[in-house]
């Protein structure tokens, strides 16, 4: 039976994990995730989960664990957050060239040293090259469809990779809201079980990780960027499917809001990007032509879909991130996409930065600077004396 | 044994499957057959497998993989390997 559960994002993630069944989930606490793996370790306790849970020492070791329970060809899981997505770095680099679709939820949030437990998008976006692909999602709903079409893309045979879905801490990891839960014989029939490529097996032994020449290596980064971008097709397509199965629908690699006439297009990332439906609504019945283009995915980067964009409208990019030395990150990646193809004008805003609170009247506010024609090419927005 | 079709380093067990590892080699074990008496500890502490156990156990190594650690010298009790440079060997 489908039904709605009311609760916050990291235990509708932990219930769309347990629903996946995977075989070996290995996590370590820490604030904010902590409730995610406390969800999953309740559905052992009530039987519901009966895959295997290893409690581990540090993040480092969880997905090493992972690492080493996906070679044998099984399904994980993993959760993370901040600090411990960094710790887990070098095991990221190999879970991706092991070419293992782990699957993993991080959330959100500040770096230190200056403590500090709230959302900023800094830790996700510094492992951007490791080669995992990674989503964004700015509601409960979409945390739990994401996890069971994120097994699905991970494991599909022209993709194998793993793959990160980030959601802010607090505001979503915290929040709670009424998410719509189909039956598990639903899920069953969407999700078939995992085909490896490879695994580790004493009845045919192999070993991974040998010694390697360049001209072979080489070979090995291709392919897994090939795999990114067969991904950016697949995306679409498992969308598709998830709304025609069961109803549900968050966009592809990016979610378009009012933009079909728009002259300005808003774009972000996570829970700014469902507060910023509510700055367009508002900016469109003062009368500017302006949508919002959520970047749900961001590798891989929707370049194409960002250049269609562009050749109608100029953009508007707010970061709740930053490459010191740079600007944003998704700025960087906008204007790289439209580079010698477009004469569209793209404005970068920083803000929320340490889990500074980001208002739809905040946003309003960048995008009225734009409109008026105030905005510099990079704005820190909201700090003190600017 | 089942092959895999995969893009990543993935290795089946196979002799040299690290490629012909005699080249690494600095110092050679040179063995005195007349001194040998066949206790067989070099094939037994030899950690790369290129001490090649004969029939009647006498001994033979296997250059073309040996990376001249010096493991099977250090154990002979009779002192039948000795090692030595290779730019010293013409």
């Amino acid at each position: 039976m489908s039904e709605v559960m009311i609760n916050t994002g990291n235990y509708i993630a932990a219930k769309a994990a347990v629903m996946c069944k995977p075989d070996v989930v290995a996590a370590y606490p820490i604030t904010p995730q902590t409730t995610l793996v406390e969800g999953i370790a309740n559905y052992v306790a009530s039987g519901e989960y009966k895959g295997e849970y290893i409690c581990v020492e540090s993040e480092h070791s969880a997905m090493a664990a992972c690492i080493g329970a996906s070679s044998t060809g099984v399904r994980t899981f993993t959760g993370t957050s901040s600090h411990g997505l960094l710790l887990m770095h070098e095991m990221l680099h190999w879970a991706a060239l092991a070419r293992l679709p782990i699957v993993m939820c991080n959330i959100n949030r500040v770096i230190g040293p200056g403590w500090n437990i709230w959302s900023d998008e800094n830790d996700a976006i510094s492992q951007r090259d490791t080669g995992w692909l990674q989503f964004f999602c700015s509601s409960n709903q979409e945390i739990f469809d994401t996890i069971i079409q994120s097994f699905k893309l991970a494991e599909h045979e022209k993709v194998q990779l793993p793959v990160m879905i980030s959601y802010n801490a607090f505001i979503l990891s915290h929040t709670s809201m009424p998410v719509y839960v189909p039956d598990q014989k639903e899920i069953n029939s969407f999700l078939p079980e995992r085909k490896p490529k490879w695994k580790l097996d004493t009845d045919n032994p192999i070993t991974f990780g040998n010694i390697i020449l360049p001209p072979a290596y080489e070979k090995i980064r291709k392919d897994m960027h090939n795999s990114q971008l067969n991904a950016k097709k697949l995306i679409p397509q498992i969308s598709k499917e998830w709304k025609e199965k069961i109803g549900r629908y968050h966009g592809d690699l990016l979610e378009l809001y009012r933009c079909d006439d728009a002259e300005y297009i808003l774009l972000s990332m996570g829970a700014i990007g469902a507060e910023s439906k509510v700055s367009i609504d508002n900016l469109r019945k003062e009368g500017i032509k302006i949508g919002l283009a959520r970047v749900r995915c961001f590798r891989p980067f929707p370049q194409e879909e960002i250049l269609k964009l562009s050749k109608k409208a100029d953009l508007i990019v707010i970061d709740r991130n930053i490459s010191m030395g740079m600007e944003g990150a998704v700025f960087t990646e906008v204007k790289g996409s439209l580079y010698g193809k477009s004469d569209a004008k793209v404005y970068g805003f920083i803000a929320g930065l340490g889990g500074k609170d980001v208002t739809f009247g905040d946003i309003e506010k960048m995008c009225k600077k734009v409109v008026d024609g105030k905005a510099k090419r990079l704005e820190w927005f909201g700090l003190e004396g600017v | 044994m089942k092959k895999y079709k995969a893009v990543t380093t993935i290795s089946y067990p196979t002799k040299g499957a690290m490629g012909k590892t005699g080249n690494w080699r600095v110092f050679r074990p040179i063995l005195d057959k007349d001194k040998c008496v066949k206790c067989l500890r070099c094939w037994i502490y030899c950690p790369e497998g290129t001490i090649i156990r004969n029939k009647d156990d006498t001994v033979d190594i296997d250059l073309e993989y040996c990376k001249g650690c010096g493991v099977c010298s250090n154990v002979c009790k009779v002192k039948a390997i000795t090692m030595k440079r290779e730019a010293d060997i013409k």
